[in-house]
């Protein structure tokens, strides 16, 4: 139901890296649990409305009035790597080029 | 009072006590404070070290300490919702519920272990090891708010802050033996909570009895400007008194109180034996429908996973949290993700992704959605025929560490009956409900949005009714 | 040979001029040093959620006002989700099958959508000087990131790179008479991508498109377009196929090179964000958004027309509000024909003043409007009006009064100086006289220019003519 291919499509659209062995469990895991989620498939639901929100509420808007950020240092402070009063990230132009 | 005295007390009583003048908070504090540092069930994965300020005058919970589930963000304090990918995190502003609290007079006692990012049902998925349940240490507590439901039960705190996704305060509750709300969709702020599935996550009580979940929960719910989906309690959560259930109509769904949707004939005896005390008390019970509370499993287990999988990709190593080096960019958020999340999470991330991917959205998320509607409907059906319905909280007792580990459509059972609820958005608790083969059960009450009151009364009344209170005291000795 | 027409659209990213950003209270940046305006919402710590600024509707609300939009009773925010530095949640909040407009038109164009969504952080390039050795590293600043943007996507209604061109100065300045933006493309406060395909004239199916990206200045935007039209035409009259690609423009060297990146083509897994609640827009921001409407570009230059202007000089000036607001300021003061107001602003002053705004020039619009009236009463030639506007531009100050002490007043008709000039010039101009006589009007120019020279231009040329005549007995 959710073949190796999928498995691997899908891993790489979450960025995730998954070893032989976990291409094979998660496809075999994720088909067992999609088999019982399929099961909604049975259901005629083509006159219902879909629920985005349990809550009947809309706008809740903020006023466009100023608040303090946060000191440099402290929005820095948990940054595995920094540069140049920045986020160090390896380059996505790396990535890009053709291999 | 000696030390061990004091944190017998219940968390209202611990109040009555300190404005009374016989106990001093900071004693509680301290009392407490030893207690969770020498806590032996892995409930706790940060302990204060120092008293805190003293709470302000006349502060109504007077300084009764209060443990927190590890999601919530503290400022300088670890928040790392039980992640590999978190460790040692130290957000820079606390979430709005825990300083509501603090400001209440509830300071914090320790962060409490939980399953990674609120994902589980046994608190076996905590990157930092499983908790073991207070009444049996080879058993699980549930989950995911596995460590504040055994450090409330354990009595290494008065009480306790949870959230509940789609059972994750009143499964582990009703696996410790102890009292869990799920409040309405919307009254208690989610900001500063780690998200698991926006839609669905809310903030609730873990205590010992009936009486402290309502006095928490009244200086929880508020209206957050920070939270656009929240929108507050009308009118304020008032103490319940009543010990009648006269005139009250309680439906018992077919659907979700049977043994041959797999719950344990131990559990279905004790919840039997609690209704025959309910019409005792003067409630008439009666059958009631959900027809679509079958798939409502089905349906969370799209939605779920795919809000997560949104909700985590902010996990790349970039701003914050665990950061693995592979060369390029790609590489790097990749080696990050695949090494700092956990086994169930990557799981419902790959869930997640897949039911949102292109070419699937409408046949599982589009679907799910919509049979979220018809449960919500059902509920609302429900409701104009009976005050509240109830089942049992959990299908299972307290289970073995490891028993469902490698089957995860069977750890997803777990929340079988607690499902229905989350998707209406409607508010459920849990109470202790006598034992089964010697290990606590849980009796499921929910009623309508913002019933709250109604639900804590109706609950009062069977707890005083059962009389569980003071068997699970034994059990804390 | 098969003649190929270009068939384009465009979408137009455009940083709303709130004070706060779409979802957090953090100031926008103009500038600042990285990393200083940001807080737990704009970093995407964990636990934070969104709010809308209800500023940024309002402005979302004017924008489909002024393009003739419907305005969704409800619209809905989405996450668009994929990975990259800039993004500091892993998806972009934006709006996608529930926009806040959709439909409208300006100019020759239709609107197909206008829909609300943050913009993302500022992504530097480093170099290989960063911390990883051997490596290239980028460095993020996430002071822009948040920004409110409107995205506002047109149908593929327009034919040519110049066209192009010249609608995007009308959306320019509607957005900027709105006061919503602005709209400097040069600053990235307006961006623009074009969707660009092909298709033999006469065709009426759409080609396949390509999208062409990062064309900052309004000279790129059609040099890309035309670059790629280009391209696209040479590829199909040598039998190749164009692909369906995102493309980038490089200004300097003009080559269009594709984005395509070695990951999987995209997948947005597009879903209702389930951290915003929907935007339902009440009479009363409607009311809101409609009392805040200017007259705007296209209506100004019907208006403009209606008095009286020539269509050039309308569009001009309404295009340019600060044109029009000048030309309106001279109105105002002298109350005479718009005309040759128009003219003098269109042509006289902003062949002076060039790109500046007028308003910020020493000539007030005050003074313009005497110096018209000046040459009405044919107090001053339009010779010496040109030399009054000169010293204006220099200097400011009041033209009659420039008049007076330069001694540039006209002799007029009647003045008995002018009368032995003419006649001199007829004198030394023999041939020309001669050719007069013979019926050649035209040889009139050198008596003119003769008498012109002799008064430093204070000669009507219509006086001096009816002398010559009179001297020749024509
Ligand atoms: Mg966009
Ligand atoms: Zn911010």
């Amino acid at each position: 139901m959710i073949d190796r291919e999928q498995v691997l499509h899908v891993a790489r659209l979450a960025r995730l890296e998954l070893t032989d062995e976990e291409v094979g469990r998660i496809s075999a895991e994720l088909s067992d649990v999609l088999g019982h989620i399929e099961k909604i498939g049975e259901l005629d639901l083509d006159d219902v409305p879909p629920t985005t929100h349990v809550v009947e509420v809309s706008n809740a808007l903020r006023p466009d009035i100023v608040e303090p950020s946060l000191p440099r240092e402290v929005a820095l402070a948990n940054a595995p790597a920094v540069a140049a009063s920045g986020f160090l990230v390896p380059s996505p132009q790396a990535d890009a080029e053709p291999s | 009072m000696s030390a061990t005295d004091v944190t017998l007390l219940t968390a209202a009583a611990a109040v009555d006590a300190i404005e009374r003048g016989e106990l001093s908070a900071g004693e509680l504090f301290e009392a407490y404070r030893a207690a969770a540092a020498g806590d032996e069930l892995n409930a706790y994965l940060w302990v204060a070290q120092d008293a805190p300020a003293p709470v302000r005058e006349g502060a109504p919970l007077a300084g009764v300490p209060l443990a927190v589930k590890d999601l919530f963000c503290t400022q300088g304090v670890p928040s790392q919702a039980g992640s590999r990918i978190l460790e040692g995190y130290r957000p820079p502003y606390t979430a709005s519920v825990v300083a509501e609290l603090a400001a209440a007079g509830a300071p914090l006692l320790g962060k409490t272990n939980q399953d990674e990012f609120a994902m589980g049902s046994s608190n076996e998925n905590s990157a930092f090891g499983p908790v073991l349940n207070p009444w049996d240490r080879t058993r699980v507590p549930g989950g995911s708010s596995g460590g504040s439901a055994a450090a409330v039960a354990a009595g290494s705190a008065p009480w306790a802050l949870g959230t509940d996704t789609g059972g994750s305060i009143r499964q582990p509750a009703a696996l410790c033996g102890i009292v869990g709300l799920k409040p309405t969709y919307g009254t208690v702020s989610r900001y500063g909570m780690i998200a698991f599935a926006s839609s669905l996550d809310q903030a609730g009580p873990l205590t010992r009895d009936v009486t402290d979940a309502a006095l928490l929960l009244r200086h929880m719910v508020a209206r957050d400007e920070r939270d656009s989906t929240s929108i507050g309690f009308p009118g304020e959560i008032a103490l319940p008194a009543s010990e009648s259930l006269e005139g009250i109509r309680l439906g018992v769904p077919e659907e979700l109180s049977d043994e041959g949707v797999g719950i344990e004939r131990g559990i279905l005896d004790a919840f039997n034996a609690t209704l025959r005390l309910a019409e005792q008390l003067g409630a008439t019970i009666e059958t009631c429908h959900l027809p679509h509370a079958p798939h409502a499993l089905s349906a969370y287990y799209v939605l779920a996973p795919a809000e997560a999988s949104s909700n985590l990709a902010r996990y790349d190593g970039v701003r914050y949290g665990a950061r693995v080096e592979d060369g390029g960019l790609v590489g790097m958020y990749t080696r990050t993700r695949s090494e700092g999340f956990g086994r169930e999470v990557k799981r419902r991330i790959m869930l997640g992704t897949y039911s949102l991917s292109s070419g699937y959205y409408d046949a599982y998320y589009g679907r799910a959605q919509r049979v979220r509607t018809k449960i919500a409907d059902d509920f609302r059906a429900a409701f104009e025929s009976f005050d509240f319905v109830v089942t049992p909280t959990s299908p299972s007792v307290a289970f073995e560490l490891g028993a469902k580990t490698s089957d995860p459509l069977a750890m997803y059972l777990n929340d079988y009956c607690t499902v229905p609820m989350s998707l209406a958005g409607i508010p459920a608790i849990s109470i202790p409900n006598g034992l089964s083969d010697g290990l606590p059960t849980g009796f499921q009450l929910c009623g309508p949005a913002f019933s709250e009151n109604r639900v804590l009364e109706a609950a009062y009344a069977l707890e005083q009714a059962i009389g569980f209170d003071e068997l699970a005291r034994r059990a804390r000795a | 040979m098969t003649e190929f027409e270009p068939v384009i659209g465009l979408e137009i990213h455009v940083q709303l001029s709130t004070r706060t950003k779409m979802f957090c209270g953090c100031a926008l940046s103009f500038g600042e040093p990285p990393n200083t305006l940001t807080c737990p919402v704009c970093l995407g710590l964990p636990g934070t959620l969104p709010r809308a600024n209800a500023q940024a509707i309002h402005f979302g609300l004017m924008i489909g006002l002024a393009l003739g939009s419907d305005l969704a009773p409800r619209s809905i925010f989405h996450r668009k989700n994929y990975f990259y530095p800039d993004l500091p949640k892993g998806y972009q909040i934006s709006q996608y099958d529930e926009p806040l407009c959709r439909g409208g038109q300006l100019g020759e164009v239709r609107i197909h959508r206008v829909h609300l969504e943050e913009d993302a952080a500022k992504l530097v390039h480093a170099g290989s000087s960063g911390r990883i050795h051997g490596s290239d590293a980028s460095v993020v600043d996430f002071n822009r990131g948040g920004t409110p943007l409107a995205e506002i996507v047109t149908e593929p209604d327009l034919r040519s790179a110049a066209q192009a061109r010249e609608w995007l100065t009308l959306l320019r300045t509607t957005l900027r008479r709105l006061g919503v933006s602005d709209v400097n493309m040069e600053e990235g406060s307006l961006r623009c991508d074009a969707n660009i395909s092909i298709r033999p004239v006469g065709v009426t199916e759409l080609g396949t498109k390509t999208e062409l990206k990062n064309m900052n200045s309004f000279r790129f935007l059609e040099r890309g377009i035309n670059a790629e039209i280009a391209r696209q035409e040479a590829l199909l009259r040598c039998g190749g196929q164009v692909v369906q690609q995102t493309l980038h423009f490089d200004p300097q060297t003009e080559r269009i090179t594709s984005l395509r990146s070695k990951e999987e083509a995209h997948d947005y897994r597009y879903f209702p964000e389930p951290d915003l609640v929907p935007v339902a827009t009440s009479e009363q921001m409607l009311e809101a958004a409609r009392s805040a409407m200017p007259e705007l570009p296209a209506a100004r230059e019907e208006r403009l027309q209606s008095l009286g202007v020539s269509a050039a000089s309308a569009r001009q000036l309404a295009w340019r509000t600060e044109l029009g607001d000048y030309f309106e300021a001279a109105l105002a003061a002298d109350g005479a024909e718009p005309q040759p107001l128009a003219n003098w602003i269109c042509n006289e002053l902003v062949a002076r003043v060039g790109e500046d705004d007028p308003n910020a020039s020493k000539v007030t619009p005050d003074a313009l409007a005497k110096l018209v009236a000046l040459v009405r009463q044919k107090a001053v030639t339009i010779g010496n009006a040109k030399l009054v506007l000169d010293r204006l531009v220099a200097d400011g100050g009041d033209p009659a009064a420039i008049v007076e002490a330069e001694g540039l007043g006209v002799m007029a008709g009647g003045d008995d100086a002018l009368d032995p000039i003419v006649e001199a010039a007829l004198a030394a101009n023999a041939d020309a006289a001669e050719k007069i006589r013979g019926g050649n009007m035209k040889a009139i120019g050198a008596i003119i220019g003769h008498v012109m020279r002799e008064t430093k231009g204070r000669a009507d040329g219509a006086e001096v003519t009816r002398i010559v005549r009179q001297k020749l007995g024509l």
